[in-house]
């Protein structure tokens, strides 16, 4: 019996020496790592704010309902429960569940942003769900909405796939990205830097005192060059109607007003737009999602006649003062198809000055026969069209400038001479954004001095201090003639202020000078074919309605550009709207 | 000399002391520091002293006359359990209003006191009808406990009977005989044991299978006892403990927090204080006069010893988690009851001797 005792204390002796000498290293780690849990600090994101000071993107405390699935026995029976307490929907309880990152032992979110009186419902009950629990969290928020929504985009939470290409450190614990728009752009700038703790915990996890503390940088301050009560003005000018407009300072290519119409609520993708609320946006007739000033791609119609009437006296293909005779249509050869001007009657002896004013198609058909398709194609890519701005958004369209080597390349077929000569015009193949078209006006109102159009204005740094603020020079236009910029800027005043200018009724208040350009793109050619009364087109198939301009004309302060889907006549649909954002722009500037 | 100081053995009563004391320093901490529970200890300790005290007054010839008297009570304690007791899943308590205590307990001394009593009373070897009453009475608060159900117990109950006949001498051939019918249960024996106790006998073989589950007594408590190192992390200083990691640890799991506070070097202090009791205990057994009293006391020193190697070898990861405190330092009151019952015994026995030889 002895020996056995002997033997029974020797093996105990041998296993705790195993245990606590030999092994010790390792069950300290192990011990260390039991206690010691990393939380991460999730920086608050900044803030977003417009040029006059708006808050135009903030950060709201919202309360989420979360589970731990590893603490409650049957998910199906509490989810059931929780739905009847709540009002809630069972379904989207579990595919919330489902679609959330994350391990069993941490915690899921069931449902973001409960009402007051969700959150006291289950306070009165939540003895009946353990392992359910509501936290406070940040979340985002947009308060004005519609208004702002193509401009600052969304956040939304983090999906799987995106993790790849975060830096996961820096994400680990947020739970908002920003999805497009300037949130998107901008999101290392705004997301900020997160910092952690070091807590020891109890074996439930409850944190018993912090042992190291990183505190988290908070993202910058953004201040975007968008004044928020144009915005605004520009929104409810476009209401009931489909289209875009762009206003740039084009002294410094800051975008004073981006909007696309019709929009949507942006507050809705923050905590998780439900699948009735996307498909109703996603299917609705005219795509609210759709950004149409970056993503829109419409025929500029006259609007590039300033631009190729510029090209041309540069290049000396006809003096300014020099008459074509348009007699309602143009014949390429003695008997070849008439091309039509819009004008039927014609308009007669058109020069320069009257072809941009009346908008004489005559006149840039006789242009294009002599500059050919290559010279229409350089001079109008000065102007920044058919390439993307570089504007601060993600998802810009490029627009297209045809040309004989892209037709040969892209569609294996040779360039008409034709096809020029409605490329003079801005119809055929030719494409551009409201965002090209405002460019390549502010570029025409300072004379070539191109900046590219951006929204982001400051950061926090610099609010205070507007020396300092960030622009970026495009390609400068540099005329052999500086006369030119003058004859085509007086062409377009008198589209404005001439006698018979096809925007003479848009004219600005208190007398400033506007110099503008009026387009009515053909959507498809029934119209002229059929001469059918503008009524009497569908409306899908009607004239798009766009209007360029700047003012005041002698030192421009804002360039502007107005496009209204299926709108009809430039002049009487998009002039007047360009008209009314002007002049809430200088009516708010105390300068002018 | 009073009365008392003759029937009380010095040396063990001594190692005892020291026992207890470390297992009131343990305890303090693994309770998180509560004087509740800590007075509480204290208070059972002093029911045990003085149970042990009593006992040591009855000459072994009186325990010889009560232990049929408690066994009998004992079987039908067991059985009002079965119908009335409390127990968190297992009904192994009866609560009598200010005390609650486990009946097993009374049988883990009734036992061995009647088996005593039976082998010593015949020849020896013990003949064949001797050892068949035997198992019976073994057999019966055995399977009684098993029910409850509280193997480790029952195991324990079974042993301390087993191993008088044992110590009594049976021909090696019936110990060949049943070790080999042991080995030929043991698959039929896997068939019948619940889910949880194959699950601890798995456990036990690879902890890491299901670390939160099953596995996680004994994940932890490696932890715990590694951790500790060579000089611990110092009393009221484990983390393992006061962050709640360790379940168990005022009671079955007490010895993972001793290693991890005090250390290997506190390991081999608490082994000497426990090799102090054992080695004075079979001094004890040695000078024995009568047969009864060899036999008995060989029991209560091997049931102490198995006590302590089965919880320290669960604690350690040798052996399959049961539900068996360490003697002495566990918080628990009817064991403490029992264990110095038991000592008591040993002390009536070394004591009467002396009473004997001075007359």
């Amino acid at each position: 019996m002895c020996v056995m005792f002997v033997l029974m204390a020797l093996g105990l002796v041998v296993r705790l020496f195993y245990l606590q000498i030999q092994n010790n290293e390792h069950f300290s780690t192990r011990s260390l790592e039991n206690r010691i849990k990393i939380e991460p600090l999730v920086p608050a994101r900044g803030l977003i704010f417009s040029r006059n000071g708006k808050l135009i993107a903030g950060n709201s405390t919202s309360l989420s309902l979360v589970a731990i699935p590893e603490k409650i026995d049957d998910m199906k029976a509490s989810l059931a429960r929780l739905g009847e307490k709540l009002g809630l929907d069972e379904a989207q309880l579990e595919q919330s569940l489902i679609s959330s990152k994350g391990k069993s032992f941490q915690k899921h979110v069931l449902k973001a942003n409960l009402t007051e009186k969700e959150a006291a419902i289950f306070a009165a009950n939540r003895f009946q769900f353990p392992g359910v629990s509501v936290i406070p969290n940040s979340s985002r928020y947009y308060p004005l909405g519609e208004e702002m929504a193509h401009v600052l985009g969304y956040v939304g939470r983090i999906q799987p796939e995106e993790l790849k290409d975060l830096d996961e450190t820096n994400y680990r614990g947020t739970r908002l990205i920003g999805k497009t728009g300037i949130e998107g752009s901008l999101e290392p700038l705004l997301h900020g830097t997160s910092g952690y703790q070091r807590v020891e915990v109890n074996a439930e996890g409850r944190v018993i005192r912090i042992v190291e503390r990183r505190a988290s940088i908070p993202g910058e301050n953004i201040q975007l060059t968008i004044d928020s009560d144009l915005q605004r003005e520009a929104f409810k000018a476009l209401s009931g109607k489909v289209g875009a407009i762009v206003a740039i300072d084009p002294n410094n290519g800051e975008i004073l007003v981006a909007m696309s119409n019709p929009s949507f609520d942006p507050n809705l993708f923050v905590n998780g737009i439900t699948q009735k609320q996307y498909d109703a946006l996603i299917y609705s007739k005219d795509r609210g999602l759709f950004n149409r000033f970056l993503r829109g791609q419409y025929p500029p119609g006259s609007i590039i006649k300033p631009i190729v009437a510029l090209g041309a006296l540069e290049a000396g293909i006809k003096r300014h003062d020099v008459n074509v005779f348009c007699p309602g249509f143009f014949r390429l050869t003695e008997n070849g198809r008439p091309y039509r001007c819009w004008a039927k009657e014609g308009h007669g002896n058109v020069n320069m000055t009257a072809s941009i004013a009346r908008s004489c198609d005559v006149y840039y058909y006789s242009l294009a026969k002599k500059f050919g398709i290559q010279g229409l194609h350089d001079s109008l890519t000065l102007f920044g069209l058919g390439e993307k701005t570089g504007v601060d958004l993600p998802g810009e369209k490029a627009g297209l400038v045809p040309s004989a080597d892209w037709k040969r390349e892209k569609l294996g077929r040779n360039w008409y001479k034709g096809e020029t000569l409605i490329s003079a015009i801005g119809q055929g193949f030719m494409l551009a954004t409201p965002m090209q078209l405002a460019y390549a006006t502010s570029i025409l109102a300072s004379k070539g001095d191109a900046k590219i159009p951006h929204l982001f204005r400051a950061s926090k740094h610099n609010f205070l201090n507007e020396i300092n603020l960030r622009q970026s020079d495009g390609v400068a236009v540099v005329l052999k003639n500086q006369n030119n910029w003058d004859l085509v800027r007086e062409a377009m005043v008198q589209v404005v202020h001439g006698k018979a200018g096809t925007a003479r009724s848009s004219k600005l208040a208190n007398g400033i000078i506007f110099a503008g350009k009026t387009g009515t793109a053909q959507v498809s050619s029934v119209d002229r074919e059929l001469e059918l009364q503008p009524d009497e087109i569908p409306v899908h198939l009607r004239d798009h309605s766009l209007f360029v301009g700047y003012a005041p004309a002698e030192n421009p302060a804002i360039a502007i550009a107005v496009v209204i889907e299926n709108g009809g006549s430039g002049s009487r649909v998009a002039a007047p709207i360009a008209k009314r954002v002007v002049d809430k722009f200088f009516a708010g500037n105390q300068k002018f | 000399m009073s009365i008392l100081n003759r029937r009380v053995d010095l040396p063990l009563a001594g190692g005892l002391a020291v026992l207890c004391v470390l297992g009131l320093v343990v305890l303090f901490s693994a309770s998180g520091e509560s004087t509740g529970i800590f007075i509480s200890q204290i208070i059972r300790i002093g029911i045990g002293i003085f149970v042990m005290l009593s006992v040591a007054q009855l000459s072994p010839n009186a325990l010889l006359r009560i232990g049929p008297i408690l066994y009998v009570s004992g079987i039908l304690l067991l059985v009002t359990v079965a119908f009335w007791g409390d127990g968190q899943g297992a009904r192994r308590w009866i609560d009598l209003g200010y005390i609650r205590f486990q009946p097993s307990e009374i049988l883990k001394l009734a036992v061995p006191i009647v088996i005593a009593a039976i082998v010593s009373n015949r020849s020896l070897p013990p003949s064949s009808r001797g050892l068949l009453l035997c198992a019976l009475v073994i057999f019966v608060p055995t399977i009684l406990i098993y029910l409850q159900p509280d193997l480790g117990t029952a195991i324990l109950v079974a042993s301390s009977g087993l191993i008088i006949i044992f110590l009594g001498g049976i021909s090696w051939r019936l110990i060949r005989y049943s070790s080999f019918l042991l080995c030929c249960l043991a698959p039929v024996v896997w068939y019948f044991i619940r889910d949880y106790q194959k699950q601890r006998i798995l456990t036990l073989f690879a902890p890491e299978r299901d670390p939160l589950g099953a596995g996680y007594h004994i994940i932890q408590s490696k932890i715990a006892i590694g951790s500790g190192g060579i000089y611990g992390k110092g009393w009221l200083n484990g983390t393992q403990s006061h962050l709640e990691f360790l379940p168990e640890r005022a009671t079955d799991f007490i010895f993972a927090v001793y290693c991890e506070e005090f250390g290997f070097v506190g390991v081999l202090v608490l082994f000497m204080a426990y090799a102090l009791v054992v080695i004075r205990s079979i001094v004890i057994l040695y000078d024995a006069q009568d047969t009864f009293s060899r036999l008995l006391g060989g029991a209560i020193i091997f049931t102490f010893v198995s006590y302590v190697f089965v919880n320290i070898g669960m604690v350690v990861g040798l052996l399959p988690v049961v539900g068996v405190p360490l003697p002495l330092v566990s918080y628990g009151g009817t064991s403490m009851v029992t264990i110095l019952g038991g000592f008591g015994i040993l002390m009536s026995i070394q004591t009467h001797k002396k009473f004997y030889a001075d007359v």
